[in-house]
């Protein structure tokens, strides 16, 4: 064997190892992904009864459902929306038509992406020092509110993202008509804009509605059935937190099946927000 | 201007007052936008301000020393933020040394191994794994991992690495299975997914004829991925370690199911600790009193600044890529 050769044979074997590990490591990624949804799916199945969906958190070692905390998820994820959505649309309309290039709108972008990866636990401590400290209490609306500026920064970047991709002829045209710019805005760019936008918001609603650490100290918790935002609420992440960590076994199966409920909704939000995703592609060309 | 019949002259008059009305909405419009524009960046400084008044009081008992003691005493009121920002630092590290190499080799696959039938499922799988709930990672983290690391990881640590002269101290500990380490694989596997698809989009912006000259040169592929690829795409590589750093920095659910919530400071990383925002989630409403509710705001604050500049610097040289690729 010439040294070339030896050369050539050893570049060869370093390629294929290295490939071969990278294939392994891509296996790794999906190893994780199928044991944590199957032990999710597996024990959450086994821990699913109908009366979940109709009884209320129970105290220690007796039985119960969900249903006051499910609730309570659904109507602060539905507020943070309310809050947040309109508001992102709005800057992310400045950002895309007012600030494309300015040197402002680069400033604003920077920070809605440092909002955007922000830990979620310091919007929630924010949330408390801003609303829980001043009125005195835990509440509904703190927790919303906390939620909201986790929706905010993913509409303000879906909506900036997608308005750019809007045809410049479309503005050009509508102005040509004499349409005035906030009606060319809102008639006809938000129109085209409209699919992608939904995504970013049903991504967002996917994100809060998994999301425990902003909860913790603004709504708190609540063990009876409440509908009024003013006072301390129950969500389905901070009954699971508690419950996990405590020794009841009885606590335990609500957990997991919560996890159950909660993982599901979000696989099927983001296999929605893709769908549209997809049918607007498709749809376009 | 006296021949113009009066017909004309009401059209005219209308049409200006419907421009006037058209340029008060579009005024009022373009200020309603850049209202809610300046209420993202408010929202941020709001979110530093505020920490910084409510952990005042933490800053002005104990000064620097907050930064360095060990204390954490409820009953004395003797706060310092060592422990915690240790455990961070830590878990963080454990959770890069793992993710960053497997992030490289998940994008290397993505983009040149794998077929192309293989690319977008695979890729959609991965990134399925980032959309899952943290508290799902903490719960599968305590219920399932913890127990599989008490039984048969940390005895074998233990008596294999627990016996190298340097390095020992670091792996011999009780088999508890909770602690710094398995905080640190849960936070890696949380954050592979946002590492590698940074990783696996700046690598398809590399231009083909940079490739392909490689290639036609006799390069094989690990020495294109490896001397052409990864320099070209060097800082967004580099931001993209650094959003997931900023992500595993920040993570407090799943965390602090497997953290175990001790504030000791311990070589081992086999024994509990805390983290920043494990101590924060879980001391928060049990805080009685003013100065040690202040004490945990006043961590808050540290955790944000050392985010923010993680995730400013991962923004910057990510630009940086953009850039380049915007003078060609």
């Amino acid at each position: 064997m010439t040294p070339s050769d030896r050369l050539y044979l050893k570049r060869r074997l370093v390629n294929g190892f290295n490939l071969v590990v990278s294939g392994l490591c891509a296996a790794f990624g999906l190893f994780w992904l199928i044991w944590i949804l199957w032990t999710t799916f597996k024990t959450g199945l086994a821990a699913m009864k109908p009366g979940l969906f109709t009884q209320m958190t129970p105290p220690p070692g007796s039985d119960g459902g969900l249903a006051n905390a499910l609730f309570g998820s659904l109507v602060m994820s539905l507020a943070a929306i309310a809050i947040g959505t309109p508001i992102g649309i709005a800057a992310g309309t400045f950002l895309a038509e007012y600030a494309r290039k300015s040197a402002l709108g680069e400033a604003i972008r920077f920070v809605n992406d440092i909002l955007l990866s922000a830990p979620s636990i310091v919007l929630g401590l924010f949330v408390y020092t801003l609303v829980v400290a001043q009125v005195g209490h835990f509440s509904g609306w703190a927790g919303a509110l906390a939620l909201a500026l986790i929706v905010l920064p993913v509409v303000v970047r879906t909506t900036d993202e997608m308005l750019q991709l809007v045809p410049s002829q479309m503005r050009e045209a509508a102005l040509s008509l004499g349409v005035p710019q906030w009606k060319v805005t809102v008639q006809v760019l938000y129109r085209s804009a409209l699919p992608g936008i939904t995504t970013g918001v049903l991504l967002a609603l996917a994100r809060i509605s998994g999301e425990t650490a902003p909860l913790l100290f603004t709504a708190l918790n609540n063990q009876y059935w409440s509908a009024d935002l003013s006072q301390p609420m129950a969500s389905v992440p901070v009954v699971i937190f508690q419950y996990a960590m405590s020794p009841y076994d009885s606590w335990h199966a609500l957990a997991w099946a919560g996890a159950f409920v909660v993982t599901l909704f979000v696989l099927l939000l983001s296999i929605l927000s893709r769908a549209i995703l997809l049918r607007n592609k498709a749809h376009h060309d | 201007m006296a021949a113009q019949s009066p017909t004309l002259m009401t059209t005219t008059l209308a049409a200006d007052e419907r421009n006037a009305r058209d340029a008060r909405a579009d005024g009022l419009f373009r200020k309603l936008v850049a209202a809610a524009a300046f209420f993202v960046l408010i929202a941020l400084t709001g979110a530093a301000l505020s920490m910084l008044w409510g952990g005042r009081d933490a800053f002005t008992t104990f000064g620097f020393k907050f930064l360095y003691s060990t204390d954490w005493d409820a009953v004395n009121l003797k706060f310092g933020a060592l422990v915690p920002i240790y455990g961070t630092l830590v878990t963080a590290l454990i959770a890069m040394l793992i993710a960053v190499p497997v992030s490289f080799g998940i994008a290397l696959f993505l983009t040149e191994v794998a077929p192309g039938w293989l690319r977008g499922p695979v890729s959609a799988a991965i990134e399925l794994l980032a959309g899952i709930p943290s508290i799902i990672y903490g719960m599968w983290g305590l219920f399932v991992f913890v127990p599989i690391m008490g039984e048969y990881v940390t005895p074998w640590l233990n008596d294999h690495l627990g016996q190298w002269p340097l390095l020992g101290p670091l792996f011999r500990g009780p088999p508890l299975g909770i602690g710094m380490l398995t905080a640190g694989i849960v936070l890696a596997i949380m954050v592979i997914p946002f590492i590698s698809s940074v990783m696996r989009e700046v690598f398809l912006t590399v231009p083909t004829r940079l490739k392909e000259s490689a290639y036609a040169l006799g390069s094989t592929t690990w020495e294109v991925v490896w001397d052409i690829v990864l320099p070209y795409t060097r800082s967004a590589v580099i931001g993209g370690i650094f959003l997931g750093l900023g992500r595993a920095l920040g993570e407090t659910m799943a965390v602090t199911f497997v953290l175990g919530n001790a504030h000791r400071l311990s070589a081992s990383l086999l024994e509990p600790g805390n983290s920043i925002a494990a101590t924060i989630a879980n001391e928060f409403t049990e805080a009685d009193s003013d100065l040690y509710r202040s004490s945990l705001i006043a961590l808050g604050f540290l955790l944000f600044v050392v985010t923010f500049v993680v995730l400013a610097a991962a923004k910057l040289m990510l630009r940086r890529l953009s850039r380049q690729e915007g003078t060609k």
